[in-house]
């Protein structure tokens, strides 16, 4: 069949009196009679074999590495949005937290193994919808970005300005900026931590001005969350660009800052922290966390289980197909199993 | 002019005894009376202007076949687009997308709509476009139309108004109803081919009134005034009644004297009419009927995966609305941060109620990735593509007439692989209409060397087969060596037959002969045995017959006009024995006698004394002639049946040898007629005519049987002096096409307006019947009268036949026992009613082959109709002219033979072809590739907008069911457009799972489509799944990787940006990955499309990234500071992949290891070249692959051969002998 398409086009082209006749006649080529060269691969039992082991051994170190790297990494952990009311308020938390008032906290961690600087101070939010649509539309990014773009308050609503003066930065994102504050020390000694380069430097150098600097903020009858100071321009609030950044859970952590020194076993941290911020009314978590990084990032064993479950399915499945194969073998081609050999009675 | 009416002295109506003899005038017959509704048309004849003004004003001759104008178009295709439910779903999401619901850009659900909708419209308003290109050629068709004063001049069609007088000439179209006036012919009488009507190919004589006889000449319609008074047009073809009023005179007029519009002037030089219908009035376009849109059986299939997938998008819509009210209500208010004391308008009302309802419409926009509208623009532009390579295929273009196959709708592609039933018309579908004549038998001889195309196809057949047989019975040792002798003589004989035929062929071919054999021609007959008989024989061709001779100026030859092709060939045939007829007048027939190669020329006239024509219940022809010494000879040709049985007892010389040769010829696919002599004594002849005289002139209702007793009084006492036999030629390539598609467990019906004869030769010649298959004619009795008693007695009479039937094909025990059902169409008008429509389809249904003789247009449709609904299977009708419209519109699928005819039949398919050969590619090749392209794709689109769709409302859950996505709206937008579009395109053009030669080869792989295998609903459920576990992955090991812990190495969190991006990275290697392993054909445009879409995915990700943060927002950047440097990233996306596809992989790989199905097979042996290693495995495998079918020349070779075993076992003592003499001849196949 196939050799006839040259011949018969080779023909055609010959008898010039048809030409005229062959107008119609498609043209040919390869395309269009859909004879293009191709590779047809079929699994064959040895591929899938193959292919099965290969995936659990690329796999299974793969899950076993991750889950050092996880391993490795130090995590402190401290839940301290119940234990910093004092206990007198606690059967009405809201009102403490909304109450005027000193609302500081010491805490105290001990670590238990030793951490590498840099180790990152986080503040781990639950409960706590950022991703909620109407959160995360909250903001106007080119007023952000530019200070002549400060009247572009469209989707800020209800924070967008007070008594017709734009706020700058508007929006329920930047309106409810986390506020606790933590101070470290270490032995009675002051713990620094670097507030700096917590934020993505495109956020930085691109997403908020330099000549952008908050304005109205947090004037309006009511008050979110942190303010702003108004001398220091936006892409200088590090806090407020890491925030801005909202979270995909409603259970998440931001960075805080950084420590840059390493802890040693058997230190104690003690953190004084300005018990500021309003989880109480929608019952929320808050948690202050000291973790270092791996390659991989924080501490999460899931992807080396991940990794390990899938390779080790992938070796169970190569194994059970050998078994199968060695079992009950079915040659490759093998015309009985075609249809017409399997209908009983049949030709 | 002049030079017609010359030759029509002749007065024609002479040798019509029976049909036109009539009584001269209508003396008994008043005129019709003509009042009341449904008979209001006036018509001033020749005064065409009076037609110009109401009331009068009838409807011009313009045709239009178009759907809309230019004014109509809009409104109206918009709203034919916006009829389909899906349209409308996505027009109400458009509409909804524009307010401020909704969680997308609204262009994004507009800009896809805009594109389907005005893709679907640009290809009506094309097809509508080439609609009327067809109506202004037609239209702009010319003829000659009465100005004034006796001058006619060219006007085109469109011009022409009632009343007008045109003169239509030879070969042309009546441009609308007409009632004939005059002829060239002097007694009025014209023929008219109706082809595109009825489908018959034989001329219908009409006749003029004689009172308008007169009007012959252009000048005589200088004053010519008349009225007609007649019915309001309506759709009966044969129906007409009217008066005409002419010189204060009343005529009635019958249908015999109206010319309709879509019928052709034949043998006529000239004739005159008045125009009477116009334009729409006409009947034949009263008869059409508007095309209806035709799914395809997968198409509405999903329409129930996406009433399913509605009722998902629902159900999830209703829980994120629920969610989202119990959040406001519970929620919301401890939320400060979200300021509830503040609540916007929509996105945050203050009752929960009302939030949930307002929140749905978020939601159905937010999941309606579900619901894609991508998937009908890519299923669009893949059927078009689809189209495009059918309509490019070389191996369906034919050479001769220059006719490449075409799609013409291309929404039906995938339904070309799933048919189960063709309805097939006759004429110019299956055959040719060219008669020729093959090979004759005299006075005990078969002559004729050549081989039948049936008896050509069986003998390569065999010679395929006889490998396999040899092999195959090796069971007792003596049968292997008979057979093996029995092989290598037939296969010698095949080779020496193969040989003859090209040897020949330079000879140039000419119509209507195909008889080859040295020993008549030339006059070489003289040597033989019987000299004498073969002179009658030939003289009985000669001058038995009704046509009349044409003489071609440039050949000198003579070709002939006859009323049926095979008359035709009989005197092509006997011209070129040397006895050319070359001459007819009123009485006598001429003919130039040329005994022997030296060229001696005698004239010899033969007066003509009675002619006896042919009808279907004589099936006989008589003529009566008296030779110039004197004789009376009695010349007969007819069935062999009717001769047989009129045959004198010294007649019965050659009965024996000719039976055989009858026999033969049949099974050889040829169409026999018997030929018969006798010789009349003068005193019987004269006692004969004048009583035969007698009964030719009475008048009344018992005229024709006088006429037929008469008849039957002088034929008999007949001499049998042979046969011949026509080759009613096949297309080429037929019965070998015919064999495959039955081998591919195609049903095949034949619908032809034939007569029974005719039909059942053809049904011999494609292999659809064949000796020793069990015939079942249904025929109904013939009532005596009119009343209601006699048809139910017709009606139980038929009843009986059938329920006898059925049982008999019941009862039968031999599993090779075939049967074929052959029905009349009167028979069919009453099996075709309610009561008894579906014991006839039952019946029909278990035999092997069906065809259904007589039929008219509409029961070909009333039949496909029922085989469509009655069996629920897949129907695919085709045919070639105008009658078999209404079947292919019928019919699920339409093909049109885009042949010599008309263009009626290609204008109202589906598909058209050239030849019916290429039915077989169509269907086997590309309707399997379409038929699995077409249901992968699909499968696979709801896989991949399952798995995305899901993933956003997983991520619902998170989020407060706020309607928040996690994606960006870009990705949203491009997951359709782009980065997942062109892989399923590829698949949808591109894939092969077999090769198209492996397809021709094995046929059964037809039944996969048939069988509907790849769209059922576990492997449509089983895809959902698939897609519902993808999203599960997807989206679960995501969020589980990227917690809240930090994902870099620097420390940083990830935001909602980058656990978007990182899931819509793994949704898009999951689902093109996902493809790949669907797939099973790589050429380099899918290996570019596939992974390009990936690497496009990248790009764009790297590229927006880029753009000023104005533009690209919160993706600023993300893919080369945030996530490349991240190596959870990449691992997340390994991982979440492999985990995504395995469970398919797994599936696939011990589906096709346990249970694989055949293509995966023949894949195999194609791969490890096993086809090339163990060639005989692979023929074996290649004759094995067809369905069971008892129809196709390869059933009937193999019938033969088991007959002839069976034969073998009975006779084991002295049968090496007899099979050898058997066998030796094809022919007895």
């Amino acid at each position: 069949m196939a050799s006839n398409t040259a011949s018969s086009s080779a023909a055609a082209a010959g008898s010039a009196d048809s030409s005229r006749r062959n107008s119609k006649r498609p043209k040919y080529s390869k395309f269009t009679q859909q004879e293009l060269p191709a590779c047809k691969p079929i699994l064959t039992p040895g591929w899938v074999i193959l292919t099965f082991l290969i995936v659990s051994v690329i796999f299974i170190p793969l899950g076993v590495v991750s889950l050092f790297a996880s391993q490795d990494v130090v995590e402190i952990v401290d839940r301290y949005d119940n234990e910093c009311i004092p206990l007198s308020a606690r059967a009405n938390k809201v009102a403490y937290i909304q109450g005027a008032g000193d609302k500081s906290c010491i805490r105290t961690l001990n670590i238990t193994k030793r951490m590498k600087q840099p180790i990152y101070v986080y503040y781990q939010l639950e409960n706590f919808y950022q991703n909620h649509r109407r959160y995360v539309k909250s903001r106007s990014d080119s007023q952000l970005r530019s200070v002549n773009n400060e009247n572009q308050i469209g989707a800020c609503k209800p924070e967008d300005d007070v008594g017709g003066q734009p706020i700058v930065p508007c929006g329920l994102i930047a309106w409810s900026l986390f506020n606790d504050t933590y101070t470290l020390s270490r032995n009675s000694q002051h713990l620094a931590v670097n507030k700096k380069g917590i934020a993505w430097d495109s956020d930085k150098d691109h997403k908020f001005g330099k000549n952008v600097f908050p304005k109205n903020f947090q004037k309006g009858n009511l008050t979110g969350g942190a303010r702003l100071n108004p001398n220091i321009s936006l892409s200088e609030q590090e806090d407020l660009i890491v925030w801005m950044r909202t979270a995909a859970l409603p259970t998440f952590r931001k960075l805080y800052g950084k420590i840059e020194s390493d802890l040693e076993v058997g230190e104690t941290i003690q953190v004084t922290l300005q018990n500021n911020y309003n989880t109480y009314s929608f019952s929320g978590k808050k948690k202050l966390v000291l973790s270092t990084t791996s390659w991989l990032g924080g501490k999460n064993d899931f992807l080396g289980i991940a990794y390990l479950t899938v390779g080790g399915i992938c070796f169970f499945l190569a194994l059970a197909f050998t078994v199968m194969y060695l079992v009950k073998p079915r040659r490759l081609g093998d015309p009985t199993y075609l249809s017409w050999n399997r209908i009983p009675g049949g030709r | 002019m002049a030079g017609g009416r010359i030759r029509s002295k002749l007065k024609l109506s002479l040798l019509y005894t029976f049909g036109c003899l009539r009584p001269t005038t209508v003396e008994g017959q008043e005129p019709q009376p003509i009042q009341g509704p449904g008979f209001s048309r006036t018509v001033f004849c020749n005064q065409p202007h009076m037609h110009k003004k109401k009331p009068l004003r009838y409807r011009s001759n313009y045709v239009s076949t178009t759907r809309y104008n230019l004014i109509t178009f809009f409104p109206k295709s918009l709203y034919e687009q916006f009829h389909r439910a899906a349209n409308l779903y996505f027009l109400v999401a458009a509409i909804l997308s524009v307010f401020p619901l909704s969680p997308f850009n609204k262009w994004s659900m507009i800009a896809p709509l805009v594109f389907v909708v005005g893709l679907s419209m640009m290809k009506e308003a094309l097809e509508d476009w080439r609609r009327f290109m067809q109506d202004v050629k037609i239209n702009a068709r010319k003829t000659c139309v009465h100005k004034s004063g006796g001058v006619f001049r060219q006007r085109k069609w469109k011009k022409i108004s009632v009343g007008d007088i045109v003169k239509v000439e030879k070969d042309e179209f009546f441009p609308a109803d007409l009632l004939l006036l005059s002829s060239s012919y002097e007694d009025g009488i014209c023929y008219v081919e109706t082809m595109n009507l009825d489908g018959e190919t034989n001329l219908k004589v009409k006749r003029s009134l004689e009172v308008s006889l007169p009007l012959d000449e252009d000048e005589s319609f200088k004053n010519f005034m008349a009225t007609i008074k007649c019915e309001d047009p309506n759709p009966n073809l044969y129906t007409f009644v009217g008066n005409l009023e002419y010189e204060r005179q009343t005529f009635p007029l019958d249908p015999s004297q109206i010319l309709l519009r879509d019928s052709k002037l034949r043998n006529t030089t000239y004739v005159y009419g008045v125009v009477v219908f116009t334009g729409h009035d006409t009947k034949v376009m009263q008869n059409s009927t508007k095309s209806p849109s035709k799914r395809s059986r997968i198409e509405r299939t999903m329409d129930y995966i996406i009433y399913t997938l509605l009722v998902l998008l629902i159900l999830i819509s209703c829980i994120s609305s629920s969610g989202f009210a119990w959040e406001t209500e519970f929620h919301m208010p401890k939320m400060w941060y979200l300021r509830p004391d503040a609540p916007e308008n929509l996105t945050n009302p203050p009752s929960p109620i009302y939030a949930g309802v307002v929140h749905l419409i978020t939601a159905l926009l937010l999941y309606g990735y579900l619901i894609p509208i991508s998937l009908y623009v890519s299923i669009e532009v893949v059927k078009v593509w689809q189209a495009s390579f059918i309509n490019q295929d070389l191996h369906m273009y034919d050479d001769e007439s220059g006719v490449p196959a075409q799609a013409r709708t291309s929404n039906l592609n995938e339904e070309l692989g799933q048919v189960h039933t063709i309805l097939s018309d006759k004429t110019g579908t299956l055959t040719c209409n060219q008669m020729d004549f093959l090979k004759c038998s005299i006075a005990g001889t078969s002559y004729g060397v050549r081989s039948s195309e049936v008896e050509l196809a069986a003998a390569k057949q065999i010679a395929v087969d006889l490998e396999e047989h040899g092999e195959i019975s090796s069971t007792p040792q003596s049968q292997t060596k008979v057979f093996g002798t029995w092989d290598s003589s037939r296969t010698q004989e095949i080779e020496v037959e193969g040989g003859d035929n090209n040897y020949h062929t330079p000879r140039a071919p000419i119509k209507g002969f195909g008889f080859e054999d040295i020993r008549l021609m030339n006059g070489n007959w003289l040597r033989e045995s019987q000299p004498n008989d073969i002179l009658q024989f030939f003289r009985i061709l000669a001058i038995c017959h009704t046509a009349i001779p044409e003489l071609n100026e440039e050949t000198g030859k003579y070709t002939y006009e006859a009323e049926s092709p095979d008359e035709a060939s009989f005197l092509a045939a006997a011209r070129e024995f040397g006895f050319e007829f070359f001459k007819r007048t009123q009485s006598s027939v001429f003919i130039r006698e040329r005994f022997s190669g030296s060229g001696q020329i005698i004239e010899r006239e033969y007066k003509v004394l009675n002619l006896l024509e042919f009808t279907s219940k004589r099936k006989r022809m008589t003529v009566i002639v008296r030779d110039e010494e004197g004789q009376i000879l009695l010349l007969c040709k007819g069935a062999d049946s009717i001769i047989f049985d009129r045959l004198a007892k010294n007649g019965k010389t050659y009965l024996g040898p000719t039976t055989k040769h009858l026999t033969e010829y049949g099974e050889a696919g040829l169409r026999t007629l018997a030929l018969a002599y006798r010789k009349l004594d003068e005193d019987e002849y004269t006692a004969w005519n004048s009583e035969f005289s007698k009964a030719k002139t009475s008048i009344g209702s018992d005229r024709d049987e006088l006429l037929e007793t008469g008849a039957d009084m002088i034929e008999k006492e007949l001499i049998l002096i042979g046969a011949t036999a026509v080759e009613d030629k096949l297309q080429k390539g037929v019965p070998q096409c015919i064999d495959k598609l039955a081998q591919a467990g195609l049903k095949l019906w034949v619908l032809t307006g034939d007569k029974m004869e005719t039909a059942i030769n053809i049904g011999f010649a494609c292999s659809l019947l064949r000796q020793g298959m069990r015939q079942i004619c249904i025929t109904s009795i013939n009532p005596d009268g009119v009343s209601q008693d006699s048809k139910r007695v017709v009606k139980e009479n038929i009843l009986n036949q059938l329920t006898k039937a059925v049982q008999m094909v019941k009862l039968e025990k031999d599993p090779h026992a075939a049967f074929a059902l052959i029905i009349d169409g009167k028979t069919l008008t009453y099996a075709l009613e309610d009561d008894m429509k579906y014991q006839f389809l039952a019946l029909a249904v278990d035999c092997a082959s069906v065809i259904c003789c007589r039929v008219s247009p509409k029961q070909k449709a009333l039949v496909t109709r029922l085989v469509k609904e009655g069996t629920g299977k897949t129907t695919l009708a085709i045919g070639d002219g105008a009658n078999d419209v209404g079947m292919i519109q019928e019919a699920d699928i339409g093909v049109g033979i885009s042949g010599v005819e008309g263009m009626q039949a290609v204008m109202a398919s589906d598909f058209s072809i050239a030849q019916f050969r290429f039915l077989e590619r169509l269907l086997v090749v590309h309707g399997h590739w379409c038929y699995k392209r077409i249901a992968q794709m699909i499968c696979y689109f709801f896989y991949k907008n399952i798995a995305f769709g899901l993933t956003l409302f997983y991520f619902e859950a998170f989020t407060g069911f706020s309607g928040q996505s996690v994606y960006n709206d870009y990705y949203l937008l491009l997951f359709n457009v782009f980065l997942t579009s062109l892989p399923v395109i590829a698949l949808g053009v591109f894939e092969q799972d077999v090769s198209s030669e492996i397809c021709l080869q094995f046929p059964a792989l037809y039944q996969q489509g048939t069988k509907n295998l790849f769209f059922d609903w576990s492997r449509i459920l089983g895809w959902m799944c698939n897609g519902v576990y993808a999203s599960l992955v997807i989206f679960f090991l995501n969020i589980g990787i990227i917690y809240s812990q930090a994902f870099r190495k620097g420390g940083q969190t990830a935001d909602m940006d980058a656990v978007g991006t990182t899931m819509y990275t793994c949704i898009i290697w999951a689902v093109n990955v996902q493809i790949a392993l669907t797939m099973s054909h790589f050429t380099w445009i899918q290996h570019v499309l596939i992974w390009g879409s990936i690497g496009l995915w990248y790009l764009f990700l790297a590229l927006y990234g880029m753009m000023p943060p104005s533009l690209s927002g919160n993706i600023y950047r993300i893919f080369d500071e945030i996530l490349a440097p991240a190596p959870i990233y990449w691992m997340a996306t390994l991982l979440v992949t492999v985990a995504a596809v395995l469970p398919y992989v797994a599936h696939i790989s011990f589906q096709r290891f346990l249970n694989p199905l055949d293509h995966h097979i023949i894949q195999e042996i194609k791969y490890y070249k096993r086809d090339v290693e163990d060639a005989r495995l692979w023929t074996r495998e290649r004759t094995k692959a067809r369905e069971k079918t008892k129809i196709g020349f390869t059933a009937r070779v193999d019938a033969k051969i088991r007959h002839l075993r069976s034969k073998l076992n009975k006779k084991q003592s002295n049968l090496s002998h007899f099979s050898a003499q058997d066998a030796m001849s094809p022919r007895s196949l």
